[in-house]
């Protein structure tokens, strides 16, 4: 092997992490799919409210996408959130309605539910080694099963306290529109976002500087590898799903701050979303690649086609399904064929 | 090497359903020592070593680290008490840096300092002489740098004792001497190291001791300058060598017409394998020699069109065809045993019987499946030729062992009756006993007009079956021995000294 | 007394067989049905409102309703075993085969000749978009759930802009015989299809190597190249036989409603199938299959739904039930449990082992 003597010398450039790399081809086109649509079309695009509603209006997919990219790092996939979230909502709510439960109440039982879902799964997958779609499969029958039977019909929160947090906006400073009638209106942001970005920032740093953020994509990347290398395989995939239920808890609470009902047809396609936008993000289902920044990106990005759609005259609904999924299409090819160059170019991978 | 037993293992036993893969084995390791593990493909070496490293539960027996009495229920618990492993297949993450991989698993921190675990990995690996940087993802490294990596972060963890499990498959011979260095650096601070490994030579260069394993039971623990290596092939096999120094004999005895079975100009694949030409006759045994990478294994792909072809002309038995897959290949009466058993090989759920009738079935054609009778004679056929042990034809073929699944493809192959037949290192993690067999296969085909070409790393091997080799350096010809040039000497001058020519 | 032996030795092999547990599970359905109401499965004949006679009763209106669900997990089967993954569009699928099929109907008049045509062009299009599945998977390696995540996502849509943006009609005899009665047969005509389409695959699975060569590609697809199989050859040609799978699930479910809803035809039916594989005892895997699991599978899932309504459980709640029930089977049916059962057989009964 001639290149096993050559010396190393340390400014040489090093080939960039596949995770970095589909991380910034995302945040590249997020911007320049934006940029494109201020230009071309103006309007709204040019509004920063129409920018932070993309947030407002999906704080909690955010946070559920979050979770599933957790999952699906470590080679999982778990698709009871959407399931979980519209539970939440509807127990809340009738919680609240019904027991007279106050906000923190409220706040327990999401986080209890997910935190209840995720221990569940995580043991049938983890210590079972039962199937990750069919466990989470059906979590998603039972959650939207029990939704229902929880109420059949949708309830509405009316709670003082709990409508004050929904209420509750924060303006950004130096961002806003003027009215027509000559008022300035501050852009402003809902709770619920704020706490998404939290977590976001959170997440980032357990997942980039904790000893259980690197098992999880040790354990995606090769996991019997994992098991010889000391790290507690079962023990770590249980934790990951534990999260993603605790964050679909989180997204729970998240969703009732926005919609302040709960109802059956809650965070339908929630799971399928959340999907997308991980792998918008750079996520690989087969686990080992992955970043919740990414994550976020993809959220955004999924959320601005529809925008985009209405904005180029394509009024009818079925539109804005058709565009996502080629969009989807573009990505999943795009990574499809950037990681097989990559293969082929810097050589062989540990099979 | 002073008397101080590092790793004590009394009365081992181990059994899965159906089978008794340790039974009453008993392991010693000294301080500083070099210890080789040692026995054919069933014998129980890696049942032992897995119980010794925390993936199997023994049913009996005592472990002893250091004087204490341990209970090792898992890789952690192993790891803890100073146990290292490097496995023959990387047990490394792709996805992960160097660093990470080095670091991960270990200790007791909770954050991650990444300026910190790049620094010191660096250090370790410029100490070691390993030509990679500490932030590189593992996964666009090369497998040897990856296995040195494996053994560099199993040299870090200070253990006591060290099991190297084939740790010379897929380096060449520069970096074999390295290993062994280090082997030797570790060895004289006090580390005890166990060595699993085929390679008689290397184990004689650099081992003080062998315990030998048979059929799940121990042979015996000898010195190495007490065994020479006759005595030792004897403890494995449990019979003579006379079968081994018979072969020899048996060469060159094919009396027909001397014509080409296949003849190659120009082939080249889009695996880097540069233009060559080639020529197989009828009854030959041929061979592919050379260092790891030279391109071997690349060119008899290229014959078998199981890479890309990306030029040349090609002819069978005088007339021109055209062979760009591997069905065109198997068409034209060509077979091919693949290097990698596990990757390429064998289907693993499917059945041995299955198995076996799977290239033939491909030639017969989409329409005309075989029935199950005609099937099963096939298979029966062939586990009664070639002695294949296996529970019955309908299990599947992952519950073999390696040398048993070599033997099913092998007889996948020879079902076919090709014209034809490459074997890429066919003998590769088998044990004496079955070596001899195969190569015994090789010499009755060749008396039949069957055209082969034999490769193996193990220079011997070649010797005792080629009448003619081709040998490689980086990926070109550089030379070729015929019959009285056919020597271990000649071919390393060969493969050192040899102008590219490619024919 | 060698007559026991060889069945009682029969009876082990096959309760180690992969077909045990669904099939423990229909008859552990079928029993509590029994205990519950001891007439639950008869069946009765009466006159429905064409004026012929017709079989009727649960167990006929399970074997009927199973139909659509039946014919999607074999396709669903062989996709799993050649890809070792699963296609979720097949729902969004059938909705664009059942709008080809009610767009070339609407436009002539209803006849025989007219309805095989439409059926013919609206396999070609199904055939199309899972091709197309294929060409993602087979070509660029994607794995399948990703893949088929794009057409699920524009599937439906999809359907819905090919009739104009409408929900539209069909009505005929003709085509209400298909997905019904035809005068003079008493069994539901889908049954009838669904017994024909197994047969066919069943025969098409004898007399050539298609198994043999699937599986191989899915347990090892390097390995299945090297003994001269293509296995981008074997991927569209299961991709093939589901879109052929999904246009006739896609067209009988339109004879049997009388119109076509794009949001709601089949809808989850993706996830039935993918359920009817496991419980049958497939891999999801990918690699060996047995077709006859799948089918078992898919009758477990309308049998406890059946049994779920006749206990006046809510449909939206039938979910929960049908969580549970899953994960039981699962459970039970584990690699871990059946191990941990094992070696209590093994304990109780003292058992030693051979030596090989």
């Amino acid at each position: 092997m001639a290149s096993a003597q050559k010396s190393i010398n340390n400014k040489e450039k090093l080939p960039i992490s596949n995770t970095k790399l589909l991380l910034t081809i995302t945040i590249c086109t997020f911007f320049g799919m934006y940029i494109l649509a201020m230009l071309i079309w103006g309007g709204g695009f040019l509004n920063p409210q129409q920018f932070l509603d993309i947030f407002n209006n999906n704080a909690y997919l955010i946070v559920v996408a979050c979770g599933l990219t957790i999952v699906m790092i470590t080679g999982g996939i778990d698709i009871s959130v959407g399931g979980t979230v519209a539970l939440i909502t509807m127990s809340t709510v009738v919680f609240m309605e019904d027991k007279g439960g106050t906000v923190l109440g409220t706040l327990l039982i999401a986080l209890g539910i997910g935190l209840l879902i995720g221990i569940i799964q995580g043991f049938l997958v983890s210590y079972l080694n039962i199937q990750p779609f069919i466990v989470t499969l059906a979590g998603m029958f039972f959650t939207r099963g029990m939704t229902t039977i929880v109420s059949k019909v949708p309830r509405t929160a009316t709670n003082e306290a709990f409508v004050k947090l929904e209420e509750f906006r924060l303006a950004i400073p130096g961002l806003g529109t003027y009215a027509r009638n000559g008022n300035y209106i501050p852009a402003r942001i809902e709770l619920g976002v704020i706490i998404a970005l939290l977590i976001v920032l959170i997440l980032w740093a357990m997942l980039k500087y904790t000893r259980f953020g690197r098992n999880l994509y040790a354990i995606g990347g090769n996991s019997e590898s994992a098991l010889m290398l000391g790290i507690n395989v079962k023990l770590t995939k249980f934790i990951a799903y534990i999260l993603c239920g605790l964050l679909a808890g989180i997204a729970g609470f998240i969703y009732l701050l926005h919609t302040g009902a709960g109802n059956a047809s809650n965070a339908t396609q929630a799971e399928m979303q959340a999907i997308a936008s991980s792998i918008i993000g750079g996520t690989l289902l087969s686990g080992g690649v992955g970043s919740v920044v990414g994550t976020l990106f993809g959220v955004m990005t999924l959320k601005t086609i529809n925008n985009v759609v209405v904005a180029s005259g394509l009024r009818e609904p079925y539109w804005q399904s058709i565009t996502t999924g080629l969009m989807l299409c573009f990505f999943i090819l795009l990574q499809s064929v950037i990681l097989s160059y990559r293969k082929k170019k810097l050589g062989n991978m540990a099979s | 090497m002073n008397n101080n037993v590092v790793l004590s293992m009394r009365g081992i036993s181990k059994t899965f359903p159906g089978v008794k893969a340790l039974s009453n084995v008993d392991f010693t390791l000294c301080q500083g020592e070099i210890h080789a593990l040692m026995g054919e493909n069933g014998a129980g070496k890696s049942t032992l070593v897995k119980v010794l490293t925390g993936v199997y539960t023994m049913d009996s027996g005592e472990i002893r680290v250091a004087g204490n009495a341990v209970s090792i229920r898992s890789p952690q618990d192993a790891q803890n008490m100073g146990i290292s492993t490097v496995y023959q297949e990387i047990t490394l993450c792709p996805n992960l840096t160097v660093a990470e991989n080095m670091f991960i698993g270990r200790g007791k921190y909770h954050f991650v300092n990444w300026r910190a675990q790049e620094k010191r990995a660096d250090e370790i690996l410029q100490k070691l002489k390993i030509p990679v940087r500490a932030a590189q993802q593992l996964g666009t490294c090369s497998i040897a740098v990856q296995q040195m990596v494996a053994i560099a972060r199993a040299v870090d963890m200070e253990c006591k004792v060290l099991i190297l499990d084939e740790p010379t498959s897929s380096l060449d011979e520069r970096e074999v001497e390295l290993l062994f260095s280090l082997m030797r650096d570790l060895k004289s601070h006090g580390v005890g190291i166990i060595f699993i490994t085929h390679f008689l030579d290397q184990v004689y260069e650099v081992c003080d001791k062998i315990t030998v394993l048979r059929n799940g039971e121990l042979v015996g623990e000898y010195e190495i300058k007490d065994l020479p290596k006759v005595d030792l092939i004897s403890a494995m096999l449990g019979k003579d060598l006379e079968d081994i120094s018979k072969l020899k004999q048996q060469k060159k005895t094919y009396t027909g017409e001397k014509e080409a079975v296949y003849e190659a100009y120009e082939l080249s694949s889009a695996e880097g394998v540069k233009p060559f030409n080639f020529r197989t006759m009828k009854g030959e045994v041929n061979g592919f020699t050379g260092l790891l990478g030279s391109g071997r294994s690349e060119s008899v792909r290229a014959i078998f069109a199981a890479d890309r072809v990306t030029g040349g002309t090609v002819k069978m038995g005088g007339k021109e065809v055209k062979i760009t897959k591997p069905l065109d290949a198997m068409k034209n009466g060509i077979g091919y045993l693949p290097e990698d058993r596990k990757g390429d090989g064998i289907i693993q759920d499917l059945s041995v019987r299955e198995n076996i009738i799977l290239a033939l079935q491909v030639l017969k054609g989409f329409f005309k499946p075989f029935s199950k009778s005609e099937a099963e004679k096939f298979a029966d056929e062939y586990i009664k030729l070639l002695q294949i042990k296996t529970a019955s034809k309908d299990t599947p073929i992952k519950s073999l062992s390696g040398g048993n699944q070599q033997k099913v493809i092998l007889a996948r192959w020879l079902l076919t009756n090709p014209q034809y037949l490459i074997l890429d290192e066919p003998t590769r993690g088998i044990d004496v006993g079955t070596k001899v067999e195969i190569q015994k296969q090789v010499l009755k085909l060749a008396e039949k007009g069957v055209g082969l070409t034999f490769i193996s790393s193990e220079i011997q091997e070649m010797l005792n079956v080629c009448s003619r080799l081709v040998v490689m350096r980086d990926r070109n010809i550089v030379g070729e021995l015929r019959d009285d040039e056919l020597s271990q000497d000649n071919i390393m001058r060969t493969i050192a000294g040899g102008s590219a020519h490619n024919e | 007394m060698s007559k026991k032996f060889v069945l009682s030795r029969e009876l082990k092999k096959f309760t180690q067989s992969q077909l045990a547990i669904p099939v423990f599970a229909l008859l552990l359905l079928v029993v509590f049905n029994l205990i519950r109401d001891p007439s639950f499965f008869s069946i009765s004949i009466k006159t429905n409102n064409m004026g012929n006679s017709v079989l009727s009763g649960n167990l006929v209106s399970i074997l009927n309703g199973a139909s659509e669900l039946v014919i999607l997990a074999i396709g669903m089967t062989l996709i799993t075993s050649a890809t070792k993954g699963q296609d979720i569009s097949i729902g969004a699928s059938a909705a664009i085969a059942g709008s080809v099929f009610v767009k070339i109907l609407r436009a002539n008049t209803i006849t025989v000749p007219v309805i095989l045509l439409a059926l013919v062009l609206a396999c070609i299009v199904a055939i199309l978009f899972c091709l197309m599945n294929g060409i993602l998977i087979a070509k660029f390696n994607i794995q399948p759930m990703i893949a088929s995540l794009i057409l699920f996502t524009a599937g439906r849509p999809i359907a819905y802009w090919i009739n104009g943006g409408a929900t539209p009609n069909v009505e005929s005899p003709l085509l209400s015989g298909l997905g019904g009665f035809i005068p003079g047969i008493p069994i539901p005509s889908p049954i009838l299809i669904v017994i024909i389409f197994i047969i066919l695959i069943n025969l098409l699975l004898k007399f050539t190597n298609l198994g043999l060569y699937i599986q191989a590609v899915g347990i090892n697809e390097k390995a299945a190249r090297l003994n001269g199989i293509n296995p981008m050859l074997m991927k569209m040609s299961v991709f093939l036989i589901l879109g052929v799978c999904v246009s006739i699930a896609g067209s009988m479910n339109v004879c049997r409603i009388g119109l076509i809803n794009h949001e709601t035809i089949l809808i989850d039916i993706e996830m039935d199938a993918i359920l009817a594989v496991a419980i049958g005892g497939n891999s999801l895997g990918g690699g060996k299959f047995k077709l006859a699991g799948s089918v078992i599978g898919a009758y477990i899932i309308q049998t406890l739904t059946t049994t779920l309504y006749a206990m006046k459980v809510s449909s939206t709640a039938v979910k929960a039930y049908k969580a549970i029930v899953i994960i039981l089977i699962v459970v039970i049916g584990s690699p871990v449990v059946k191990e941990a059962f094992q070696k209590l057989r093994n304990s109780l009964s003292g058992k030693k082992v051979a030596r090989i």
